[in-house]
């Protein structure tokens, strides 16, 4: 190629301008308008605050909520129970791992150092066996000091005659198995929130790129594509999967795998449309009078502009994947028993009638989290709304 | 009132409102106008003159309310009730606008569309109006009326809706007309002849018309008075001949001195040729039936060869649909074509996509929407950049951008603003970036694909200035598809008349607009320079 041609002008004094400066973040003017109309939607925005920090919190769930403490300093060794395990020798036990719970470890590394704690100190696992009631086992604020009584008297040390007080909480009581709720709730957020994201995350990207394809080429490939899809998407999911996890063991990655086999189908639409309408502007035939080639022309010039129907769609798509994992949980065809699931949440609940509390926290939990991802859906949608851009 | 005019118009103020930002689009403009004449307003896009007419009839969006007064015999328009508007408009005060591809129900015949114009204001009885609708028909020209009743407007040309528009509009007998640029984004044969057609009707039934436009041409043919708008204002009004005759204010001056002048460079015979094309066929096949067919073609380009020397420019021209741009997106090999092309002394013509990339750098395109033609989410340096960069991939960022701000340099454009986005540019300087683009590779050959019609008349005469220098310096051959002759005349030294996809006429630009041989051209010639229609030409409707 003659590239010294276009160096050839460089002789002379330099016109460009410095490179202006730019933030970590470089907005388009169209993406800075939009962002500022997001801002300005304020319940969409309180919405994404509360959810982000929800999130957030419930990634570091370990140090939220754990059977184990956070740090142990013992006979002046600094430990981290919640990275190591450390065999209970190390404390004159014998277990393989250490039972932290354990009132002679506890009572051990107290006399030999200190421990601190999370401030759940149960995990979504943990079974609490020092109940006062049998599980499923209320709130503890829920219990009265009659039905404390026993349990303090037979495991608390320091303070046998403290009533509740006296006793380790459960802030939202146990399920029927004496595990602590709020544990299970914090884990179960997380990961119906990683499953959620993860699959829409997934099938964004699969649904984006078929629908670009087809909408880009269109003709051929877009002809029997479409056939494909409508073939593919009139399968039944449901009895599908039901066949699947009886074959396999549904775990957190297979279910996801079998979820997305068809729900990257419902983005391909609204790509294929919006890229069939974009192929035909004139910066992407000028793009092509550059020599640009087809993948360069589909990223830079066609995909920008499907993203905005994508983009609007993502919190509803999200929204669907997290109530179709509390679904199949609920149904039982969903992730291992003894994972912690929202949907299982239900389903203990509505087993143990007599105990409310399992099935409202789930309720309350699983509304509040679809709530938020709807409102900040809006918000988004309408920050991309072009009405609103040209105003 | 005996004395006062048709419509009085008294201190209009109109602004859009943006957040806390109020923007004028009219400020303060008053004018009158008598029943029987014609009032032009003219100004370049933006200027206030659409949105003038708009508030008069109280049809701009929601939200936008007009302040002062619109009388319309004596009749306070922006002031009085909804019911009453109603029954004024489309019957007492007509509209006609822009774009007659869009401004029909494409479901309804256009029998139904005008009786409903007709039902609406008090006519009844199906043969009455049957009767009225044909009549009206045959008033705005549709050859044999009686047959069209049932036609849906797909069914129809531009030139023939815009015909039906104006039976709509006519349909009541109107004491005001306001036709809203009627004739732009017609074929100048298609537009003599609905010009001819309004001044007829005009005087027939003596009614007033406002008429908006941005072309002077159209003024200086139709209208009596006029009154130029410059950003919501009217600098200057008065009489046609006056204004034209002894223009006060600059602005006005400015317009009327607007039009593409200069001659094209005198080319060199012995030049070399930078491309040709032998006997160059587009046919998209028509398909039919179960097994899709082929049972015909829709010939875009047929049969037809073209030479380009170096420095010359090739002015294409014709109507819409004969085939122009097909013939430069041919050339260009963006569409598939058959027959020979040789490029730079090598056949291009049997090349693949990936073949042609090292030689896009020699060749490139500058389109007609400067708002279609650049991606609005790239900043100006990255869109100038683009070619660049596939083709010099080793090109250094640095590098990059220093050709990129010579290129803008070149182009008119200040090299400081390169890292903003299209949408803070103006329609003349976004085509000076499309320009940039195409010249930034150093390209020898050029397709301009009526580069200057999406612009106001003083930006185009800009814009050829800037395209005949540049060809001067560089030694550059153009393409230059355009409908418009006069831009055509300021630049090429030889011009293709196209027609059907065929050639009607060729030759040097001189011997061909001196004298014109067959009768198509002649026409076409009429109609744009004298916008006059000639009767009995071979003209499309």
């Amino acid at each position: 190629m003659s590239a010294p041609l276009l160096r050839s002008a460089l002789a002379g004094p330099r016109l460009a301008p410095p490179e202006p400066r730019q933030g970590w973040l470089h907005l388009s003017p169209i993406n800075r308008r939009r962002l500022s109309n997001f801002q300005s939607h304020r319940r969409g925005l309180w919405s994404f605050w509360i959810f982000m920090v929800l999130f957030v919190l419930s990634l570091f769930a370990e140090f939220i909520a754990n059977d184990r403490p956070i740090l142990v300093v013992y006979k002046g060794e600094v430990l981290l129970p919640i990275l190591h395990d450390y065999p209970e020798e190390k404390f004159g036990g014998f277990l393989a791992r250490t039972d932290y719970r354990d009132q002679v470890i506890a009572k051990e590394i107290d006399d030999h150092g200190f421990m601190v704690w999370p401030p759940i100190r149960y995990s979504y696992k943990t079974i609490n066996r020092q109940l006062p009631t049998p599980a499923p086992s209320p709130p503890t604020w829920m219990l009265s000091q009659a039905q404390c009584k026993s349990a303090a008297a037979r495991f608390s040390k320091s303070d046998p005659d403290g009533g509740c007080n006296g006793i380790e909480w459960n802030w939202l009581g146990t399920d029927d198995q004496g595990r602590d709720v709020l544990a299970r709730l914090i884990y179960g957020f997380r990961l119906s929130l990683l499953f959620g994201l993860t699959l829409a995350g997934v099938s964004s990207v699969i649904g984006i790129a078929a629908g670009a394809v087809q909408g880009y080429f269109g003709g051929w490939t877009d002809l029997v594509f479409q056939r494909f899809i409508e073939i593919w998407s009139s399968l039944p999911h449901l009895y599908l999967l039901i066949i699947i996890s009886s074959i396999i063991t549904p775990s957190f990655f297979v279910l996801l795998g079998i979820l997305l086999l068809f729900s990257w189908v419902n983005l391909v639409h609204v790509v294929r449309a919006e890229c069939l309408r974009t192929r035909n502007f004139e910066y992407v035939n000028a793009a092509r009078a550059l020599g640009l080639t087809n993948a360069a022309i589909i990223f830079k010039h066609v995909l920008p502009n499907a993203m905005v129907a994508t983009l609007t769609f993502l919190p509803f798509v999200l929204n669907g994947s997290i109530t179709t994992l509390t679904a199949l949980d609920f149904l039982g065809f969903g992730l291992p028993p003894g994972s912690p699931s929202l949907g299982e949440l239900l389903l203990q609940g509505k087993s143990n009638l007599q105990a409310p509390w399992l099935g409202l926290t789930g309720f309350i939990v699983i509304a509040a989290m679809l709530s938020l991802l709807i409102f900040i859906g809006e918000a988004v949608r309408d920050a991309f709304d072009p009405r609103k851009t040209l105003q | 009132m005996p004395d006062a005019p048709l419509l009085d118009v008294r201190d209009l103020t109109v602004a859009f409102r943006q957040g806390a930002l109020e923007t004028p689009a009219v400020d303060g403009v008053s004018f009158t106008l008598e029943k029987g004449r014609t009032l032009a307003l003219v100004g370049e896009s933006g200027s206030g003159k659409s949105v003038t007419a708009l508030s008069i009839v109280r049809l701009l969006p929601p939200g936008v309310a007009p302040r002062g007064k619109a009388l319309f015999r004596g009749e306070d328009l922006l002031t009085c009730s909804e019911a009453r508007l109603r029954a004024i408009r489309g019957a007492k005060i007509t509209m006609v606008f822009q774009e007659p591809m869009t401004s029909l129900n494409p479901l309804h015949t256009i029998e139904r569309q005008i009786g409903e114009i007709l039902e609406l204001h008090g006519a009844r009885g199906a043969q009455k109006i049957r009767g009225r609708i044909v009549e009206l028909l045959e008033e705005v020209g549709i050859a044999d009326p009686g047959e069209r009743l049932g036609a849906f407007p797909h069914q129809l040309s531009g030139g023939q809706r815009q015909r039906v528009m104006i039976a709509m509009a006519l349909a009541n007998r109107p004491d005001l007309f306001i036709a809203d640029e009627p004739t732009t984004a017609l074929d100048v044969t298609v537009q003599a002849q609905i010009l001819d057609l309004l001044k007829e009707l005009q005087a027939r039934h003596g009614m007033a018309m406002l008429f908006i436009t941005h072309d002077l041409n159209i003024v200086r043919k139709v209208a009596d008075d006029v009154a130029v708008m410059q950003k919501g204002k009217i600098v200057e009004a008065g009489g046609v001949a006056e204004i034209f005759a002894a223009p006060r204010h600059p602005y006005t001056k400015a317009l009327i001195a607007a039009e593409p002048k200069g001659m094209p460079p005198k080319v060199d015979r012995a030049a070399k040729t930078i491309l040709s094309a032998q006997d160059l066929r587009v046919w998209f096949p028509i398909k039919r039936g179960f097994f899709r067919r082929t049972v015909g073609f829709v010939k875009a380009v047929d049969g037809l060869s073209v030479t380009v020397r170096e420095g010359e420019t090739v002015g294409v021209v014709g109507e819409s649909g004969s085939g122009k741009t097909t013939l430069g997106l041919a050339l260009l090999r963006l569409i598939r074509s058959e027959g020979a092309i040789v490029f730079l002394g090598r056949r291009i013509d049997g090349l693949r996509f990936k073949a042609m990339r090292p030689l896009r750098r020699d060749m490139q395109i500058v389109f007609q929407d400067p708002y279609g033609s650049l991606s609005p989410r790239l900043s100006v340096a990255d869109i100038v950049a683009e070619g660049l960069g596939v083709q010099d991939k080793a090109l250094p960022y640095a590098d990059r951008r220093e050709i990129v701000a010579r290129a803008l340099h070149d182009t008119g454009l200040d090299p400081a603003a390169m890292d903003r986005y299209p949408h803070e540019f103006s329609g003349g300087q976004r085509q000076r970036i499309a320009i940039a683009r195409a010249m930034v590779l150093e390209p020898k050959f050029i397709v301009l694909d009526e580069p200057t019609s999406a612009l106001d008349m003083s930006v185009q005469a800009q814009i050829v200035d800037l395209l005949r220098d540049l060809q001067k310096r560089r030694g550059l051959a153009y393409l230059f598809i355009s409908h418009d002759l006069r831009v055509v005349r300021a630049l090429s030294s030889e011009i293709i008349v196209m027609r059907h996809g065929k050639v009607v006429e060729a030759g040097p630009a001189a011997e061909l607009l001196g004298n014109p041989r067959s009768d198509y051209t002649r026409a076409l010639f009429a109609a744009a320079f004298d916008i006059k229609a000639e009767a009995g030409a071979a003209l499309s409707d």
